[in-house]
């Protein structure tokens, strides 16, 4: 009975195939063109173009070396230095613009192994129910009662600090809570029609998980990837405020806090405000793109 | 109720199992040596083995979980490597500190989060509203440290209003003390204010377009009557959801605003153990926080099966 049905199969099939994806294309210019009406997508996009820019960049652009030019320590914000210089004579404004650079390579390294292993496990779980569900999920619930920087600690004393095994550490954290989310949407997916439909032709599991069920719960992986952007930002600084996350010599924003907060007191408040204000101006913007991208996909 | 209560125990007995599991394998699974982690890659090698020893972390590594687990049961986290003291009672002086660090914080952000949440939520798409939206995400993305380096400088060293160290003088009373934890608490409570203000205004929202509460409308109960009787006993149980999980995330964000103000609580403690690889310390620390995020979300969910019944049948069922 299948040997007829397969040569006629492809025939249908393939308009239909082109019509889906057209159709997926023009949502998706849809959902950018209402991005790009949001205010605080559109501020929150320029801000962290314009860090990655700077990073990129670097010494080509920096007023001057921010690692080699060494002159009088603790100079406050000047025209020759318009913010000032660090305990060692460096040019504040020069650090601060390529102090992105660790950061915006392990955050979103970080954030894309907690969502790819989250989405798999959740995929998973929210599919197939039953003895693996509930396993998973007591192992889930555990590692949400870890507290993530504290565990971070811990894991990076055990095993020495370097950025790859932040990237592991952090990730690995986050794996369960990108799990949680993307169980809940399939949970909800598994139920609809189509799913029913899949059945019923005899599809198996994996084909529907991965053909049917993960292109409808995209979305909120999307949003999920950039939300764990923003948290990873947000741990990767304090870790490295901590001492325990990316490593001297680098320029990094929350390395050079925890290098220079203990002189503010004594008045030297420019070494460490502005990359702090750095760090905060970055974690806002990729919170600001989640949230309009959030919004315009529920909407 | 009882069911409930007693198969939520049983949970959470579950999950602190698991977490003292996946803590062994952090501390004891992935070094394939202790000693040598401890003290360093050009240590020799008998120094190495005369640690293993002393730590016990020569045995088999079933003999070293079951050990593991053993201390836990009996609160007993062993000698911190460093002081040679029992980690416990030190750790639980410094806990107590980091608690009256995380109350205050708690204490300022609750109120304030929920009233604006509801404020929110009731002219929702304004200008009030997208306005309080956006402090929220603006609030809960920035970590605790930018905030707390942000109020030193500007508070406390440019305007002189507020102590820039969080330790008060020994002898001095409440008051002086809240004075000296006010800096630090606000920069926790700046980043909760996102989480539970957001959660607080969708929770209403929602409520809000219920149809029992189209019906007190409709019955003539004024405004107020409305909110206090009908909506918030509904809309606050995400909120309680929220406030428990940040409680156990507090302690991770208290180590960095402890070392930023100079507090002498578990952060700090936390800190120095990390530096000098004391795992007993940082073991015992980390299971501490666990214990407290299910305690805290333990009696969250009961609070929620009190203003609920629908969650308690559920989990009854």
């Amino acid at each position: 009975m299948d040997i007829p049905v397969t040569p006629v199969a492809p025939a249908p099939t393939a308009p239909a195939a082109a019509t889906a994806v057209s159709e997926r294309a023009q949502a998706r210019r849809e959902t950018l063109r209402l991005l790009f009406r949001r205010p605080a997508f559109i501020v929150g996009i320029i801000v962290l173009v314009g860090w990655i820019i700077t990073a990129v960049l670097g010494e080509r652009i920096t007023p001057y070396d921010p690692f080699n030019a060494f002159g009088l320590g603790h100079q406050p914000p000047s025209l020759e230095h318009l913010l000032g210089t660090d305990r060692l004579g460096r040019d504040v404004l020069s650090r601060v613009m390529v102090g992105s650079r660790d950061v915006l390579i392990v955050a979103p390294l970080a954030a894309t192994l907690g969502v790819v292993a989250g989405t798999l496990l959740g995929l998973v779980m929210g599919f197939y129910r039953g003895p693996i569900d509930d396993i998973l999920s007591r192992l889930v619930e555990a590692f949400l009662a870890l507290p993530v920087i504290l565990v971070a600690l811990l894991t990076l004393v055990v095993l020495g600090s370097s950025s790859l095994v932040v990237v592991f550490v952090v990730g690995i954290l986050f794996t369960p809570i990108v799990a949680r989310t993307v169980r809940s949407a399939v949970l909800i997916e598994r139920q609809l029609d189509y799913v029913t439909a899949a059945r019923l032709r005899g599809e198996s599991g994996p084909f529907i998980l991965s053909r049917e069920i993960f292109p409808n719960v995209l979305g909120p992986t999307i949003v999920e990837l950039t939300v764990r952007f923003g948290y990873a930002i947000f741990t990767v600084a304090t870790l490295s405020f901590l001492g325990v996350g990316i490593q001297p010599p680098s320029a990094d924003w929350g390395l050079t806090v925890s290098e220079e907060y203990t002189n503010m007191i004594s008045g030297v408040w420019w070494p460490t405000l502005f990359p702090a204000l750095a760090i905060a101006s970055t974690v806002v913007a990729v919170n600001l793109i989640a949230d309009s991208l959030q919004s315009v996909l529920n909407e | 109720m009882a069911r409930f209560i007693a198969r939520r125990l049983l949970l959470s007995l579950v999950t602190l199992w698991l977490l003292a599991t996946i803590v062994f394998v952090i501390t004891n699974v992935l070094p394939n040596d202790v000693g040598r982690t401890i003290l360093g890659p050009f240590a020799p090698q008998e120094s190495v083995d005369a640690m293993n020893e002393r730590l016990g972390t020569n045995r088999p590594i079933i003999v070293r979980y079951v050990d593991s687990l053993r201390r836990i049961v009996t609160l007993d986290f062993g000698d911190s490597f460093v002081s040679q003291q029992p980690v416990v009672p030190q750790l639980a002086g410094a806990i107590g500190r980091s608690a009256q660090l995380a109350g205050l914080a708690l204490l300022i952000t609750i109120p304030i989060s929920i009233v604006a949440g509801l404020f929110a939520a009731r002219r929702r798409d304004r200008r009030v509203d997208r306005a309080i939206v956006l402090l929220g995400v603006t609030s809960s993305s920035i970590p605790e440290f930018v905030t707390g380096t942000i109020l030193v400088v500007v508070v406390g060293v440019q305007l002189g209003w507020l102590p820039v160290l969080a330790t008060p003088p020994s002898d001095s009373d409440p008051l002086t003390t809240i004075r000296y934890l006010l800096m630090p608490a606000i920069a926790m409570a700046i980043v909760y204010f996102g989480y539970i203000a957001r959660m607080t205004r969708a929770g209403t929202i929602e409520v809000l377009q219920s149809d029992y509460i189209r019906t007190a409308t409709m019955k003539g109960l004024t405004t107020r009557q409305t909110m206090f009787r009908h909506v918030l006993r509904n809309a606050l149980v995400p909120t309680v959801a929220v406030i428990a999980v940040q409680v156990g995330y507090l302690f991770g964000g208290i180590i960095a605003v402890e070392k930023i103000f100079n507090y002498n609580g578990m952060g700090q403690t936390m800190l120095m153990a990390a530096q000098r690889k004391d795992i007993p310390m940082l073991t015992a620390g980390v299971i501490a926080v666990g214990i407290v995020y299910m305690l805290s979300t333990l009696i969250a969910d009961m609070v929620m099966a009190w203003m609920n019944p629908r969650i308690r049948l559920d989990a009854e069922r």
